[in-house]
């Protein structure tokens, strides 16, 4: 009865979050009682949604799924919904993000400054929540595809709100055509699943032979790879997210990419036990999108996209950690599908907190300083001190690094890799070759991110754009600051959070494999006690330090910087400057293209240097396979002839040849 | 008990030691009497006797370099076994802290660097997180062979491994990782081929770049902190050659630390008799070393 | 029974000539009518039960199909003032030999294919093919508007042939579903007639290849 009553709250959740941008048509449009109104009823709907998973894991419905099914207006499906353990945990992000988001918009995107798209941005956010908690809740195939597709739209109109603008469109447009492309091969996994298993209805189906699993996992992986945001699938990730407002990037990223993760792991749990290749193809994919993701990110100005390309980077360590779980389910290993998985989810966590924390804040930024480009930043962290240690903590998790969370995640997954490094049998230990490139992203990460943090908050200032910099109000600051709690209470009390993740392995590894617990498996507690002993060693040497400069007194004078005598802003290192050695390691990769007027004479005049990192598969692959098609294509142009007689007469031909073919076939 | 005294005696008083026997070294192949052996602590002493200059420019992350770096090479150092005995702190996993202690470290320093707002300081910035993009993987490698060889996944026995279950099998993978390592040993603690110490042309320098504003107390601790990471991580290095020793048995305490005197002393050599490679040329040397433990790694699975 | 019903069937397969070789549009628009109430009152003369739901069913059709649409495409005509088709695109004659040539290819193809029993020895199936045919062949052909509408009332006639194969009784809400769809489509088009009419002074819709991009 109680999971009854749970599962009627999520639904309950869903519907509220998805209605609450709706009440804010019933304002003007410059008031900004509609907004609060709105962020109101998302935060209650998160609130009955938060309390059903959190009692979840407290103990009621923890390996039992709950389903419902009733009949409804579409024929051939049903509406089934039905949370588990796993629901239950990618539900806590699409819970948690867009209700702080929702408050955060109070702020960031007032409705006395953005009369015209206000009210359209709450409903489309709102959609989008209530969406997405439809979709992990859904259990039957057509029921899963309407949530997506719903989900998939809200978010192009939340992300688009800024339509005057020519880049704003564009990269809408990508993430329609890329959203679309994934749902295509969906359909086709729907379809080939009922015709597998009879029905839509998404129950593990025990009697499905291997031949057809294999095509489907596939077309899983690819449908929901696009909105995942695997690489090469990624191509829509960076501009939508750059060009949407934060907190729609915050939850796009942190929440609407785990919707795609979330297919790919409920698929994988219809389908039967697969091969190794599954894994395989998931850890190929994972190291491409890591390395790649984060090689990207250091080449970028803008900071949303700079955050972007660092979650495709995420995604892939979530993608390499689900690769490890399917070779261990392939080879009956419950251990690496316990690390793997528990790891992977972590990271589905972890990735919701600091990615979440670190678009609040570049939102914020932007909002103080008035621009997006690196470039023009520098030297904020004196004006802006809280925002620069709400960056620092968020920087210092999402580079893995201890004490923060991201370390916590990634940890789970090294012990898996090294696991199947030392016990593996045969080419298995081939496995563990991700964790090489998990530890180069970690390197890269920090490059990533030291460069960031430097060239926005450390150093001068580089341009005037940033003289209005100041700290954020109220309604930005607190969800930033309980994001970043969060980053550090994961990082300093793993323990706590292991329990739902734990259950929701067991339920997904559950044909025939036997999943260790975590407590056996690593020392979360030592781990805990390592981290707190860190802190308070840094903690108690900084606290020295301060005693003893403030006995002796300390003298502040220019940057040395070996004697020159008047330093500009201009002379500090600049965020291309940085990432170029990075840039160039990885130039087989990137392409960068570089722009550099060019020195002549002994004394030449003033030369300047512009390095960029476009995207190399939507600017070198897929954008002129367009432009070939666009030229080749239209030879078929005569076809259309604009009368009306020629397309009746191309269905009676088709007609004739149907009958032809069906009526003679037939003897 | 004692051998936990032990280490923590040896890894707060015995780092300072390391660079003095270096440069002794070098000033021996260059015909000169060179300083004294502890000169290096006399050089810290200095340097906390005196006063506090800091940059307008900076922020609380100036000083947070030196302290996050002296504190996460502390708790990296409690975790490596000197010698036969175990670590201070040892559980499952905590290779993976190791190494990622050492990436916090570097965090906060290049950070650190960065809060100037000086150009130099960028440029030692961008070359040490490149080079480390390198450094890593090879590392990594390294780790994989060693949790192979031991099937355990914590330093303590990986690094006993060596010794304890030398086989033939295993010499060559740990004769690869071993120069891998070794290369990444002089990488991290930026010595010639990859970082002149010495040098004071800004251009060229990594690590003395990084820490151009760094003065005082916060110079003395940084100078601290580098050599104990020299310890630390030259002492994984003497575990994995320690099976190619003869007489590996007596590995104990005080001949450990002979031992790392005479690792520093060849490292003394390596520096005297080469020169540093063009900035363009040591991506490739650490490339290298990625392959040296890829391939000793790939020589064990296979 | 079949007997009347294939006289009946041999009534609508001379409308559908007729309909090809007229170039009077009143007279297409009379001809249409009489086969579309021909087939609305079909199902009740051969079946002589007589539930309310077919009666209401047969008025209905026979109103619509009998009476009000070609009430509206006299009106459209009488507004637009022509009166003759123009040379269609192959000959008056021609259709007509076309549409009888396609009339015997119906008969012979619907002699290969595995009807049911009670089907089998009817004309209901050929009649069906031809007039879908017969249909198209307007559309295809003609080029005034009007004349164009005409050939789709046709299709339609053909393809409610082909669904009296499947039920005896078409159930009420799928005959008033179409019969609506029928009616909304005409009544849009009579509108247009008169749009197209104005914009290009023609209605030969040729013309409209100017509208293509």
């Amino acid at each position: 009865m109680a999971a009854m009553n749970g599962m009627v709250a999520v639904l309950v959740a869903a519907l509220l979050m998805g209605m609450s941008g709706v009440a804010g048509y019933l304002f003007p449009s410059r008031s900004a009682y509609g907004q609060r109104v709105a962020a109101v009823l998302l935060t209650c709907g998160s609130a009955v949604g938060l309390s059903a998973c959190l009692l979840s894991f407290a103990g009621h419905w923890r390996m039992t799924p709950c389903v419902s099914e009733a009949a409804w207006a579409l024929p051939g499906c049903r509406f089934a919904v039905g949370v588990d353990a796993l629901s239950a945990v990618f539900l806590v992000p699409v819970f948690v993000l867009p209700a702080l988001g929702a408050w955060y918009g109070l702020g960031y995107w007032r409705a006395a400054s953005h009369p015209a798209n206000a009210r359209r941005l709450g409903a489309a956010y709102g959609v989008l929540a209530g969406a997405m908690a439809l979709v992990v809740i859904a259990r039957d195939g057509v029921l899963f595809l309407i949530a997506w597709e719903i989900m998939a739209l809200a978010a192009y109109f939340a992300a688009t709100v800024e339509d005057d603008r020519k880049e704003v469109r564009r990269a809408g447009w990508i993430y329609l055509v890329a959203t679309h492309a994934g749902t295509l091969c969906l359909l086709a996994f729907f379809a080939g699943w009922r015709r597998a298993t009879g029905s839509f209805l998404l129950d593990a189906a025990p009697g499905m032979q291997a031949a057809p699993a294999g095509p489907l996992f596939v077309l899983a992986l690819v449908g929901f790879g696009f909105k995942a945001g695997l690489m090469p699938a990624h191509v829509w990730l960076p501009g939508a997210h750059a060009n949407a407002p934060s907190h729609v990037s915050a939850v796009m990223s942190g929440v609407m990419l785990k919707m795609g993760v979330y297919g790919i792991v409920r698929a994988v749990a219809l389908l039967p036990v697969g091969e190794v290749w599954w894994g395989g193809a998931l850890l190929a994919v994972g190291a491409v999108s890591c390395v790649g993701g984060i090689a990207f990110a250091i080449g970028q100005r803008d900071v949303k996209r700079l955050l972007a390309y660092s979650s495709i980077e995420n995604i892939g360590i979530i993608s390499l950690g689900l690769g490890l779980a399917l070779t261990g389910r392939a080879e009956g290993r419950g251990d690496w599908v316990a690390l793997g998985l528990c790891g992977a989810l972590l990271h589905v966590w972890n990735h919701g907190l600091f990615k979440g924390l670190l678009f609040l804040n570049a939102g914020a930024l932007i909002h103080a300083a008035g621009t997006r480009d690196m470039e023009a930043m520098g030297g904020l962290g004196k004006r802006a001190p809280r925002m620069m240690a709400l960056f620092a903590v968020g920087a210092v998790s999402i580079c893995a690094l201890p004490p923060f969370n991201g370390f916590v995640g990634e940890w789970l997954l090294y012990a898996g890799f090294f696991r199947a490094a030392a016990e593996g049998a045969g080419e298995l230990p081939a496995v563990s070759l991700a964790a090489v490139a998990l530890a180069m992203t970690g390197a890269l990460a920090v490059a990533c991110f030291v460069n960031m943090l430097g060239r926005v908050y450390l150093g001068a200032p580089r341009s005037e754009t940033c003289r209005h910099m100041h700290e954020p109000g109220a309604a930005m600051f607190w969800p930033m600051v309980l994001l970043a709690v969060g980053c550090a209470g994961v990082g300093l009390f793993p323990a706590a959070v292991m329990m739902p993740l734990e259950a929701a392995a067991a339920q997904w590894g559950s044909d025939g494999v036997a999943l260790p617990g975590m407590a056996h498996a690593l020392p979360f507690s030592r781990l805990a006690t390592a981290s707190c002993a860190l802190a308070l060693l840094a903690a108690a040497l900084a606290f020295l330090l301060n005693r003893a400069a403030r006995a002796r007194g300390v003298r502040v004078g220019l940057t040395w910087d070996c004697g020159y005598a008047r330093p500009t802003a201009r002379m500090q290192y600049s965020a291309s400057s940085f990432g170029d050695s990075a840039v160039n390691l990885a130039a087989f990769l990137l392409w960068p293209r570089r722009c550099r007027t060019a020195l002549r004479g002994l004394f030449p005049r003033a030369s300047s240097f512009k390095g960029l990192v476009p995207d190399t598969i939507l600017d070198r692959l897929l954008l002129p396979a367009f432009r070939a098609a666009d030229r080749f294509l239209p030879r078929l142009r005569v076809m259309q002839q604009g009368r009306t007689h020629v397309y009746v007469f191309y269905i009676l031909a088709i007609m004739i040849v149907l009958l032809l073919w069906g009526g003679t076939g037939s003897h | 008990m004692f051998e936990t005294l032990f280490h923590i005696a040896v890894l707060l008083l015995a780092p300072p030691l390391l660079p003095g026997v270096i440069a002794k070294t070098k000033a021996w192949f260059a015909g000169r009497d060179g300083p004294p052996l502890l000169q290096p602590y006399y050089d810290i002493a200095k340097c906390l006797r005196r006063g506090w200059v800091i940059s307008e420019t900076t922020t609380w992350i100036f000083w947070a370099g030196p302290v996050v770096t002296l504190a996460a090479t502390l708790l990296a150092g409690l975790m490596v076994p000197l010698g036969r005995a175990d670590a201070p702190i040892a559980f499952t996993g905590d290779l993976i802290l190791f190494a990622y202690l050492f990436g916090l470290a570097r965090f906060f320093t290049t950070s650190a660097a960065l809060d100037t707002g000086s150009a130099f300081e960028g440029m030692g910035a961008a070359r040490e997180v490149t080079f480390a993009c390198l450094s890593e993987p090879a590392l990594f490698f390294a780790f994989l062979v060693l949790a192979k060889i031991s099937g355990a996944f914590s330093l303590t026995p990986m690094l006993h491994a060596p010794a304890t279950a030398f086989s033939a099998g295993i010499a060559a993978p740990l004769m690869l990782i071993l120069i891998g390592l070794f290369i990444v040993l002089l990488a991290e603690t930026c010595r010639i081929p990859v970082d002149d110490p010495n040098t004071h042309l800004e251009l060229t320098m990594i690590h003395e770049a990084m820490v151009l504003d760094h003065s005082g107390p916060l110079f003395g601790i940084i100078l601290y902190a580098a050599a104990m990471k020299m310890l630390v991580l030259g002492t994984v290095v003497l575990q994995v050659l320690v099976p190619f020793l003869p007489g590996r048995e007596m590995l104990r305490g005080p001949f450990f630390l002979i031992l790392l005197m005479a690792l520093a002393v060849v490292i003394g050599v390596v520096e005297s008799v080469m020169a540093r490679l063009k900035m363009r040329h040591v991506p490739y040397l650490l490339v290298g070393a990625m392959l040296f433990c890829g391939f000793g790694f790939i020589l064990l699975i296979r | 029974m079949s007997n009347l019903l294939n006289s009946l069937l041999v009534i609508v397969l001379m409308l559908n000539l007729f309909a090809l070789g007229t170039s009077r549009i009143a007279s297409v628009i009379r001809t249409v009518a009489m086969q579309g109430a021909l087939l609305g009152a079909l199902p009740l003369l051969l079946h002589g039960h007589a539930s309310s739901g077919a009666v209401l069913a047969a008025a209905l059709t026979i109103a619509l199909k009998g009476v009000v649409i070609p009430g509206m495409m006299t009106r459209a005509l009488r507004d637009v003032k022509i009166k003759r088709e123009v040379e269609p695109l192959i000959g008056f004659q021609a259709s007509v030999i076309l549409g009888a040539l396609g009339t015997v290819c119906a008969l012979l193809f619907a002699g290969r294919l595995p009807l049911a029993a009670q089907h089998a020895g009817t004309l209901m199936v050929p009649t069906a093919v031809a007039t879908v045919l017969t249909g198209f062949i307007l559309l295809i052909t003609r080029f005034k508007a009007l004349t164009q509408v005409m050939g789709y009332l046709v299709l339609e006639n053909g393809i409610y042939i082909f669904g009296m194969l499947l039920v005896e009784a078409m159930p009420l809400v799928v005959e008033m579903g179409v019969l609506l769809d029928l009616f909304v489509a005409i009544f849009v088009i009579c509108i247009i007639v008169n749009r197209i009419n104005q914009a290009f002074s023609s209605l030969d819709t040729r013309r409209l290849a100017s509208l293509k991009e």
